[in-house]
C-alpha cells in the first residue's frame, strides 16, 4: 500500500514524543481522545497549519480512520488545513463583542492590512481568521486573540499597536 | 401499575402512547416502541440498524412531565411514561424542526431523483409550511465525486449522518465524515478519495433526501411509475433478497429486500448494480446457428431441431454439459434430465473446482454448517481458504458483527485480506494450506490428549506445532459457539478434499461446527437438482458417475451443452476449456449473452433469460430454497432457460417434459428432495491428498469481486470501480526482488506457454513463493489454471 504514508516517516521524533505524552493520559483503547492535542503539536511544528499527509500520519499513529482526524481538524477554527501567515489574528465577532463594536475592529484590520477575513497578507505576515465562536472573554469585548494571546478592550489604536509589533 | 408490570415481566415497562397503553422493552427508546405499535413518528437520522445520533430532532414528542419535547429516538422508555406524538406541543415542535431543515434545502424536487420516494418530501407535506418564511440566502455545497456508483447533490443534505454512521459502524470503512461545523457542515471524504466499500450502495437507500442517489439509475425512471418484485441475487451463495424495480419489464434498479435472517436490510454493491449487465450490448436476442461456417439468425424451430439432431447423432458418452454459476434450480434439474435422458452422466456445475476425489462421500449438498444469521453469534471462527470480503460480502459483514461482539476471527489463507475488523490472519502459500491445517489438527489432538488421526503427521510436511496453533485451537475448543468454514477458495483448491476432511477432524477435536462456503449461487442447488455427475435429482447417488467439470475438459467430449456458461472465464482452467470447446464437433449454448469467443466455438446459440427474466429458485449456502418470479422479458426472442430446456426435452422425445409453469418443476424437485438433510462433511480417514502442482513460483488465481459471472462482468459501473479495474499481478516485495522486479511497473506473466502483460503491485499481503494473478477476467483468460506454476519477469 504505497499510497499511505508511514507515520514514522512523516511524524518527527519530537512530535511523536509529544503525542505519546498526551496519549498516555487516556485509557489505552481511547487514543482518539488525544486527537486535539496531537493536532496542536503537529500544527505548531508545521508553521501553523496541517497537511493531509500530517493528518493521515496522525490517523495511522493513533489507529483511527483518517476521516475522524479530518473531522476534528475542520471542526475547530484553531486548526488550519491550508497554509497560513506567520501570525494568526482571531477577532471575536460573537454577540457580546459585536455589541461592543467588533465590526469596527474587523473593518479597521481589513483596511489596515488590505485583506479580508480569512485571507493572509501577501508578505505572509498575518492571517485574519474567520472566528465564528465566542472566545470566552465577554467582559473585555471587543477582543481578539493573537497567536494564542488574549487582547481585550480593543480600540483601533490599540489594534494598530498590537499588529505593528508582529514581525 | 409498575408493580403489575414488574410482576408480569421484569424486562418490560408499561407506557402510554397517544392514550393507548402498551408494553415496551426496558431500556429501549420511545421510537422503538412506537414503531412496533405502528405509531408514525417522523424521523430522518434514526435508523434501527445504526447508532443513535439524535441530530435531526424531527422525532420530538410530547412526554408528560417533561419540560420540553423530547427526541423519541434518544429517550428511553420508563414505566408509566405518557407520550403524545400528535399533541399540539409535539406537532409544533416537529413543524418547527421541519422549517429549520428546509431553510437550506434547495426544494428542487422536480429535478431530484429522490422525488416521489423522499422522506423529506413526504414529511414536508405533513409538517412543512405552505410558504417559506425564509428569505435569506441559502447555502450551497460543492459536490464531490464519490465514484461510479453514487451520485451526489450535497446541497440537499440535511446532515442526518446516516451515511457516515453506516460506513463507520456497518462496513467499518469510515470513508465519509461531517466536515466543518454549524452552517458550514458538509458530509464529505474531505480529501476526495471517494467511497469504495463493497457495500457502499446502501448509503443511497439510507439517505432520506436526494443528496446520495444511484449513479447508474440516475434520471431513468420515477419512483411512482415502477413496479417492485422480490427476487434473489444470483452472485454468491448467500441468497441475498432484493427488490427489482422495473417499468413494464425493463429493470431500472435493484434495492434490498429486508430479510433479517439473510441480508438484514443491506445488499452488496454487486447485488445492487449487476443488473446493468441485463441490458448489455452482448445480449443474444435471436436463436442463431452456424451454417457452413457462417452465423445466421434462425427460427426457434430450426435452432431446436439442429440442437436436438446434434445431440441424437452422437453416443451419449461423448456428450457433456456444463451449467453456469447463476443457473436456477429448475434449469439445473431440466438440464440434468436432458443429459441423463440421453444416457450421459457428464454434467457438472462445479466449474472452478479441481478436486472431486471425495464427492461420493460428501453429504447431500455443500452446507454452510449453520444458518447465516447464527454467524453473528459465533464466539470463535476459523475460515480456511476464504477471502470472504471479496467473495461473499454479506457473510463478511456477519463475521464483522461477531468480531465487534468480541468473537475471535481467524483466517488461514493464501493472501492477507484488507479487513475492517480485528482478525488473526495466517497467510501461507497455496501449496501449504494442507500442511498448515494438518498442523492445527495435530495441535487440537495434542490439546485434547488424543492421538492425531492417522496420516496427519505426514500431511504436516515437517511443520511443527507452535504457540500460534496452540492458541488458535485452544480458543476454538474453549468457545461455546465455535465455527470452522472452508471458504470458496478452499472449495476450489487442488487439495480441497483433504482440506474438507482435515476441517471435519479439527471440528471434532475442538467441538466446533463446520461447513463450506459454496463458490457460486448455483453450486448448492446443483447437488440437489442433479446438475453434478455423481448425483441425480434429490441428491441420489449415481451408480456410475459421469465426468466432472475438469475431466470433461481434460478428456474432451465431441458435443457440449452449455447452460449460462462462458467457459473461458467461468471455468477453473479457461484456456483448457476453450481448447476443448474449439475441438468439439458441436457446442450448443443456452445463453443470455453472446461474445466473439462464443461465436468461434459454438454451433447453435439459444437466447436465454438472465437475472430477473425468469421465475426460478436458488438454494443458498444454508440450504434455504428461495423462489422468485420473472419480472422482465428477455430481449427479442429470448426465452426463460427452463422453457428452452423443456422444449429441448420434447425435441429429444424424452418423457416427462410437459411442464406448463415453473412451479410444477420446482414442486416435483421439492418432492424428490424431501429426504435431503443438511450435513457437514464427514471426518473420514485422511488418507492421501492429491498432489499439489508445486514447482517454482505459484499462481494464486483469485476471482475478483466483480468478475464472478457474465452479468457482473457486463455491469459497466461495477467495472469502473477501483475494485473492478484492479487487474494487476501482486507479489511480495522480497519475492519480486529475487526476480529482479524492484518497483511497480508492467511485467510479463507466463503460464501455460502464454505471455501476458500486467501491472505489478508489490504487496506484503501475498506470501513469498506465490503471485496473485486475477482469474475470471478477459485479460488473463489465456493463462489457464488458477493454480500451479507461473513465471513473472520484467516487461
Amino acid at each position: 500500500m504505497s499510497a499511505v504514508p508511514n507515520a514514522e516517516q512523516v511524524l518527527s521524533e519530537d512530535a511523536r514524543r509529544q503525542i505519546d505524552h498526551w496519549v498516555a493520559k487516556y485509557p489505552a483503547d481511547r487514543k482518539r481522545s488525544a486527537v486535539i492535542p496531537a493536532l496542536h503539536v503537529l500544527q505548531d511544528g508545521n508553521g501553523g497549519f496541517l497537511t493531509e499527509a500530517l493528518m493521515d500520519a496522525l490517523a495511522e499513529y493513533l489507529e483511527l480512520p483518517p476521516v475522524q482526524v479530518y473531522e476534528v481538524a475542520t471542526f475547530y477554527t484553531m486548526f488550519d488545513t491550508k497554509p497560513v501567515g506567520r501570525h494568526k489574528v482571531n477577532i471575536c465577532t460573537n454577540i457580546s463583542c459585536m455589541l461592543m463594536g467588533s465590526d469596527e475592529i474587523v473593518s479597521h484590520c481589513e483596511k489596515k492590512l488590505g485583506i479580508r477575513l480569512g485571507d493572509t497578507t501577501p508578505d505572509n505576515r498575518i492571517t485574519l481568521k474567520v472566528e465564528e465562536e465566542c472566545l470566552a472573554a465577554c467582559t473585555g469585548g471587543p477582543m481578539m486573540v493573537v497567536d494564542g494571546h488574549y487582547h481585550t478592550h480593543l480600540t483601533p489604536e490599540k489594534v494598530d499597536e498590537i499588529l505593528d509589533k508582529l514581525e | 401499575m409498575s408493580e403489575k408490570a414488574e410482576a408480569s415481566n421484569p424486562d418490560q415497562v408499561t407506557i402510554e402512547v397517544d392514550g393507548v397503553e402498551m408494553q415496551a422493552r426496558k431500556g429501549s427508546m420511545i421510537i422503538e416502541a412506537t414503531d412496533q405499535a405502528d405509531v408514525a413518528v417522523p424521523r430522518f437520522c434514526y435508523h434501527r440498524k445504526l447508532s443513535i445520533a439524535a441530530n435531526c430532532r424531527m422525532c420530538l414528542v410530547d412526554v408528560e412531565k417533561a419540560p420540553k419535547p423530547l427526541p423519541a429516538c434518544a429517550t428511553p422508555v420508563a414505566d408509566g411514561m405518557k407520550i403524545r406524538t400528535r399533541s399540539e406541543r409535539a406537532l409544533k415542535a416537529q413543524k418547527g424542526v421541519m422549517e429549520f431543515l428546509l431553510i437550506n434545502h434547495p426544494l428542487d424536487c422536480p429535478i431530484c431523483d429522490q422525488g416521489g420516494e423522499c422522506e423529506l418530501q413526504d414529511l414536508a407535506l405533513g409538517y412543512g409550511r405552505g410558504v417559506s418564511r425564509f428569505s435569506e440566502r441559502k447555502r450551497i455545497v460543492k459536490d464531490e465525486n464519490l465514484g461510479p456508483l453514487i451520485s451526489t447533490e450535497m446541497t440537499r443534505c440535511i446532515h442526518c449522518t446516516r451515511c457516515v454512521r453506516f460506513l463507520d459502524e456497518v462496513t467499518g470503512t469510515s470513508e465519509l465524515g461531517g466536515m466543518f461545523r454549524g452552517e458550514h457542515t458538509e458530509i464529505s471524504t474531505f480529501v476526495g478519495r471517494g467511497v469504495h466499500s463493497e457495500m457502499s450502495g446502501n448509503i443511497i437507500d439510507l439517505c432520506p433526501v436526494g443528496a446520495l442517489t444511484s449513479k447508474p439509475y440516475r434520471f431513468s425512471a420515477r419512483a411512482w411509475e415502477m413496479l417492485s418484485h422480490t427476487s434473489v441475487s444470483p452472485h454468491d451463495c448467500v441468497g441475498t433478497n432484493v427488490q427489482i424495480h422495473h417499468v413494464s419489464g425493463a429493470i431500472k434498479r435493484v434495492v434490498p429486500s429486508d430479510n433479517e435472517s439473510i441480508n438484514e436490510c443491506w445488499i452488496a454493491d454487486r447485488d445492487r448494480f449487476a443488473y446493468e449487465g441485463v441490458s448489455s450490448d452482448e445480449r443474444l436476442d435471436v436463436p442463431m446457428a452456424k451454417v457452413d461456417g457462417r452465423w445466421r439468425a434462425v427460427s426457434w424451430e430450426v435452432a431446436l431441431e439442429m440442437a436436438g439432431d446434434a445431440l441424437k447423432a452422437f453416443e451419449p458418452d461423448v456428450i457433456g454439459a456444463l451449467c453456469g454459476p447463476q443457473a436456477t434450480l429448475e434449469e439445473q434439474y431440466l438440464l440434468g434430465r436432458v443429459l441423463r435422458g440421453l444416457g450421459s452422466n457428464h454434467i457438472d456445475s462445479r466449474l472452478r473446482q479441481r478436486d472431486f476425489s471425495d464427492q461420493a462421500r460428501r453429504p447431500a449438498f455443500p452446507w454452510l454448517g449453520l444458518p447465516i444469521e447464527d454467524l453473528d453469534r459465533q464466539q470463535s471462527v476459523l475460515v480456511v481458504g476464504g477471502m470472504l470480503r471479496g467473495e461473499q460480502p454479506i457473510l463478511n459483514h456477519r463475521l464483522r458483527k461477531a468480531a465487534k461482539a468480541g468473537a475471535g476471527i481467524a483466517y488461514l489463507n493464501p493472501v492477507r485480506q484488507s479487513l475492517t475488523y480485528a482478525a488473526e490472519q495466517h497467510v501461507v502459500a497455496p501449496a501449504d494450506l494442507v500442511p498448515a491445517l494438518a498442523t492445527l489438527v495435530a495441535a487440537a489432538a495434542e490439546a485434547a490428549g488424543k492421538p492425531a488421526p492417522e496420516g496427519v503427521a505426514a500431511l504436516q510436511s515437517g511443520r511443527a506445532i507452535g504457540e500460534t496453533e496452540k492458541n488458535l485451537v485452544a480458543r476454538l475448543a474453549s468457545a461455546d459457539r465455535s465455527l470452522l468454514l472452508l471458504g470458496s477458495y478452499g472449495e476450489i483448491h487442488p487439495q480441497a478434499a483433504m482440506l474438507r476432511t482435515l476441517l471435519a477432524h479439527l471440528a471434532q477435536l475442538t467441538g466446533s461446527r463446520h461447513g463450506v462456503v459454496a463458490e457460486s449461487a448455483a453450486v448448492t442447488g446443483a447437488w440437489l437438482a442433479g446438475a453434478v455427475p455423481h448425483r441425480e435429482a434429490g441428491a441420489r447417488p449415481v451408480a456410475e458417475p459421469g465426468l466432472d467439470a475438469r475431466a470433461m475438459l481434460e478428456q474432451p467430449r465431441q458435443v457440449y451443452l452449455l447452460c449460462g456458461v462462458e467457459p473461458e472465464l467461468d471455468c477453473e482452467n479457461g484456456a483448457a476449456a476453450l481448447a476443448a470447446l474449439a475441438a468439439a464437433e458441436t457446442v450448443i449454448a443456452v445463453t443470455p449473452f453472446v461474445s466473439e469467443t462464443m461465436k468461434e466455438y459454438a454451433t447453435v446459440l439459444l437466447p436465454a433469460s438472465t437475472f430477473g427474466e425468469s421465475a426460478g429458485t436458488l438454494v443458498n449456502a444454508e440450504g434455504r430454497w428461495q423462489r422468485f418470479p420473472g419480472v422482465a422479458k428477455p430481449p427479442g426472442e429470448g426465452r426463460p432457460g427452463w422453457k428452452i430446456l423443456r422444449v429441448l426435452g420434447n425435441q429429444l422425445s424424452l418423457d416427462g417434459f410437459d411442464y406448463n409453469a415453473v412451479d410444477e418443476i420446482t414442486d416435483e424437485l421439492d418432492g424428490l428432495c424431501r429426504d435431503v438433510v443438511a450435513e457437514a462433511n464427514p471426518a473420514d480417514a485422511p488418507g492421501d491428498a492429491l498432489a499439489y502442482p508445486d514447482e517454482g513460483l505459484q499462481r494464486i488465481g483469485v476471482v475478483p469481486l466483480y468478475a464472478v459471472d457474465g452479468l457482473v462482468r457486463r455491469a459497466a459501473s461495477l467495472q469502473h470501480t477501483d475494485a473492478g479495474r484492479d487487474i494487476r499481478a501482486r507479489m511480495h516485495p522480497d519475492e519480486a526482488g529475487r526476480s529482479g522486479l524492484d518497483h511497480e511497473s508492467w511485467v510479463v506473466v507466463r503460464q501455460n506457454g502464454e505471455d501476458i502483460r500486467l501491472p505489478l503491485v508489490l504487496d506484503d499481503a501475498v506470501p513469498e513463493g506465490a503471485v496473485v494473478v486475477p482469474a475470471g477476467v478477459a485479460e488473463t483468460a489465456v493463462l489457464g489454471s488458477q493454480f500451479g506454476p507461473i513465471v513473472v519477469r520484467k516487461a
